[in-house]
């Protein structure tokens, strides 16, 4: 019993059920039980990642109300993470605890239709403006942008350095009029995520994160986390898909099952292989930044998504040839394993994309892991604004 | 025992009228629309392949009204159907259940889809591999009572073939459309939605009984799998041409990604597959007529071959365009849906594989 779990019943004995759920989870974040490793002061205890874990546990047997994760995934996932590493004080304390309770949502404005793998090469131009920056250009890919009120954005602040050096990071108000988010319908048939337009929108200062021109490091971070909350999902958001299968496995034919069973059971065993693997990977982090290595995660989480949601269908027959429903609904949020087979095996076809393709990501395990040459980049070192497109 | 599988010049002027035809009549956003419940389409098409170039009857005898072409001519129209995911019943009724008929002399009925105006269906799961015993059917006194699941091609259909037991025999029986409850189910492939047949003392007429209603079944599967395996080489083809042509016009890292090895290795190896899935197809298309075990095998070998590739590329092809692929509002998805429900229609790569097993004591 870790002095963290001491400190959740301790709290608990003195919530009262009738509190509201927003002041609940406030109350929760005030004394440090959000996320127990962080620092005391931003919803944190400075106590053991291990602890986490049990505190939550302690919480849901209470019947506390949760904090709804899966519809914050970015928000959790990506920009708590890059607020921790490079944001300020003051930052830390306005922003984190409306990120974790889920008062606000939190969208990625990365990807542009002409730099989705070549992230740096960015075009939404912020310019300086009396306390502040301007900010114009067109955003694409941005899941969640419909329910969000702030955004993790990366924009060019000087065009004459060369890419990867003229950029930087804000968290920009989504709520800003000259933001305009339109629907994008993804192949399942949802509208998860959308386009985004900037138009003058101003950001201020106080949300520029980390320092001007130094966009391209913070973004680095994100994404590190990114490929570790995709590849790496909570299991308690969200069942593995392994399990899934497992599952539809049991109910299938047993002559389906005699001719198939070589193949689920590589990708079961490939499956629970991965999960020691991360689980390796998180004893060797010591002080939970990822690196390099989490890219490999992703890279065998999609692959496995993919292959076992295909399976799926192929078990299922009669049944596989049907789908849930094709209408174009905005979710709220989205759960891999969630819905359907059909719907399963489509939307892992985005896991290999979102957050940098299978094939970025070779390339940094390539080399930024084993060191190999990269290959030619013919922008490399020139003014970005010279660069070829 | 290897036939010619390349394509000969009356295959090569059928490809082109047929191709020419489809660009003009199967627009993708339309075959899109069907996702959204427009079914406009799949008529409109239908209507424009049976008056253009007579189509539906395309491999019928001509003393029937067809044009007696022969399977491999067949194949090659299939190629192009999957080209463009044309959302209409030519597998299903024009190869399945024209095949069917034929194995029971049914002219009249044939007599009757050779202007496109008779559309048939076999009351089958579209999941069926090889054959079906019938037993969620029952008949008696002239009547059908029961029902079938994930049927293709039954939603516009004006004569259902139903499968079902009369006492222990198997028989055939034509049920008319308006006589069956049709209920379309949401489909992973709406360009060929499946629905479930209810039958509540359907009126029907046996066509065949015994083991000349499982023949009559089973060479109409056979004959669909020999020909589905062409619509997967289409649907290939389509995925790889389309990929390469993207990656050489996209660029990031200030140059086009298909210049990256990486992209070319995998294309390359794709357009191995899809050489290959070409012969296999080509082969079933040219040894599938007598149905004999050569035929049984060259269906099994490309059907476990061709299944497979189809699905690859059009993964693939999703891949490789990056966001764009996941997007409702490029085609990639409508191909990506098809290959997919294409390779558990008609039984799995695994069953064939498992059939070839038995048929070569392997
Ligand atoms: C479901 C989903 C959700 C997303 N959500 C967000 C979001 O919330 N916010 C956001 O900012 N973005 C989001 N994205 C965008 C995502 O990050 C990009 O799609 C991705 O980085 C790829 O960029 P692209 O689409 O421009 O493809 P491209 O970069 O054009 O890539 C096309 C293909 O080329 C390959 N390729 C490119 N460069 C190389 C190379 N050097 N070597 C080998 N192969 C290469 C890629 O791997 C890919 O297969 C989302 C994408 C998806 C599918």
């Amino acid at each position: 019993m870790s002095a963290s779990a001491d400190l959740a019943r301790a709290f608990l004995a003195d919530w009262d059920p009738a509190t509201t759920r927003l002041e609940s989870l406030r109350a929760r974040y005030d004394a440090g039980l959000a996320w127990v490793s962080r620092p005391e002061g931003v919803g944190g205890l400075g106590a053991s990642r291990d602890d986490q874990r049990e505190v939550d546990g302690i919480f849901a047997a209470a019947g506390f109300p949760d904090n709804n994760a899966a519809a914050n995934g970015i928000g959790l996932g990506m920009a708590a993470p890059t607020i921790f590493a490079v944001g300020t004080d003051e930052q830390k304390q306005r922003l984190l605890r409306p990120l974790w309770t889920g008062e606000e949502i939190w969208c990625q404005l990365f990807s542009e239709p002409g730099a989705g793998s070549d992230l740096a090469n960015i075009a939404t131009r912020a310019t300086r403006t009396d306390g502040g920056w301007i900010v114009s250009g067109q955003k694409v890919w941005t899941s969640n942008a419909h329910n969000a009120v702030r955004a993790l954005l990366v924009a060019r602040t000087d065009p004459d350095l060369p890419k990867h050096e003229g950029l930087t990071y804000f968290a920009m108000n989504m709520l800003d009029p000259g933001v305009e988010v339109r629907p994008l319908r993804q192949l399942t048939g949802e509208a998860e995520f959308n386009e985004v337009f900037l138009t003058d929108v101003f950001v201020p200062d106080e949300d520029l994160l980390g320092s001007v021109n130094d966009g391209w490091r913070v973004a680095m971070t994100t994404l590190a986390s990114e490929r570790v909350s995709i590849g790496n999902s909570d299991a308690d958001i969200e069942e593995a898909m392994v399990d899934v299968v497992e599952r539809t496995w049991r109910s299938a034919p047993q002559r389906t099952r005699d001719v198939m069973q070589d193949r689920f059971l590589r990708l079961w065993v490939d499956a629970r292989v991965a999960d020691l693997t991360a689980a390796r990977m998180k004893q060797q982090l010591a002080a939970g930044r990822p690196g390099p290595e989490g890219s490999a995660l992703k890279v065998t989480f999609a692959r496995l998504a993919q292959e076992l949601s295909g399976l799926e269908l192929e078990l299922l027959g009669a049944d596989g040839l049907g789908y849930g429903d094709w209408a174009m609904v905005r979710p709220t949020a989205v759960v891999f394993t969630g819905r359907d087979a059909g719907y399963r095996y489509l939307r892992a076809k985005g896991n290999s994309i979102e957050g940098g393709t299978t094939e970025i990501l070779l390339n940094i395990i390539a080399e930024k892991v084993l060191g190999l040459p990269p290959e030619h980049r013919p922008d490399k070192g020139m003014a970005w604004k010279d660069s070829p497109r | 025992m290897t036939g010619d599988l390349l394509y000969s010049e009356t295959e090569d002027a059928l490809r082109e009228s047929v191709r020419a035809l489809l660009a003009a009549n199967c627009p993708s956003d339309r075959v899109a629309s069907m996702y959204d419940g427009d079914e406009s389409l799949a008529r409109d098409l239908w209507g424009a392949v049976s008056v253009a170039m007579e189509l539906p009857a395309i491999g019928l005898p001509e003393s029937l009204g067809g044009s007696g072409a022969s399977a491999r001519e067949v194949a090659v129209v299939m190629e192009e159907l999957g080209r463009v995911v044309a959302p209409i019943p030519f597998l299903t009724s024009s190869v399945i259940a024209q095949r069917s008929l034929g194995h029971c002399g049914e002219t009249d009925l044939l007599k009757a889809m050779a202007d496109g105006s008779h559309v048939c269906a076999l009351a089958v799961p579209f999941s069926s591999f090889g054959r079906t015993r019938g037993e969620s059917v029952s008949v008696s006194g002239g009547r059908v009572t029961g029902s079938v699941a994930a049927v293709a091609g039954a939603g516009h259909a004006d004569v259902i073939l139903v499968p079902g037991l009369d006492g222990g025999d198997l028989t055939l029986q034509a049920v008319d459309a308006a006589d069956a409850h049709v209920t379309r189910r949401s489909s992973l492939d709406m360009s060929r939605p499946v629905c479930d047949l209810t039958f509540e003392s359907s009126p029907a007429r046996e066509i065949a009984r015994g083991q000349d209603a499982d023949d009559a079944v089973s060479s109409g599967l056979l004959m669909g799998s020999a020909m589905l395996a062409s619509e997967q080489v289409g649907v290939a083809e389509w995925c790889l041409e389309t990929t390469v042509a993207y990656v050489k016009q996209r660029n990031q890292f200030g140059r086009p990604i298909g210049s990256f090895q990486a992209v070319k290795h995998r294309l390359a190896r794709l357009w191995i597959s899809v050489n290959s899935a070409r012969a296999a197809a080509r082969n079933a298309a040219v040894l599938v007529e007598p149905g004999d075990v050569p035929a049984k095998v060259a269906v099994a070998l490309a059907q476990s071959y061709c299944s497979d590739v189809a699905v690859l590329a059009a993964e693939e092809c999703v891949q490789l365009h990056g966001g764009i692929g996941m997007t409702w509002e490029h085609p990639t998805h409508l191909y990506l849906k098809r290959a997919k429900a294409d390779q558990l229609a008609l039984g799995t790569p695994a069953h064939y594989r498992a059939r070839l097993a038995a048929l070569n004591s392997l």
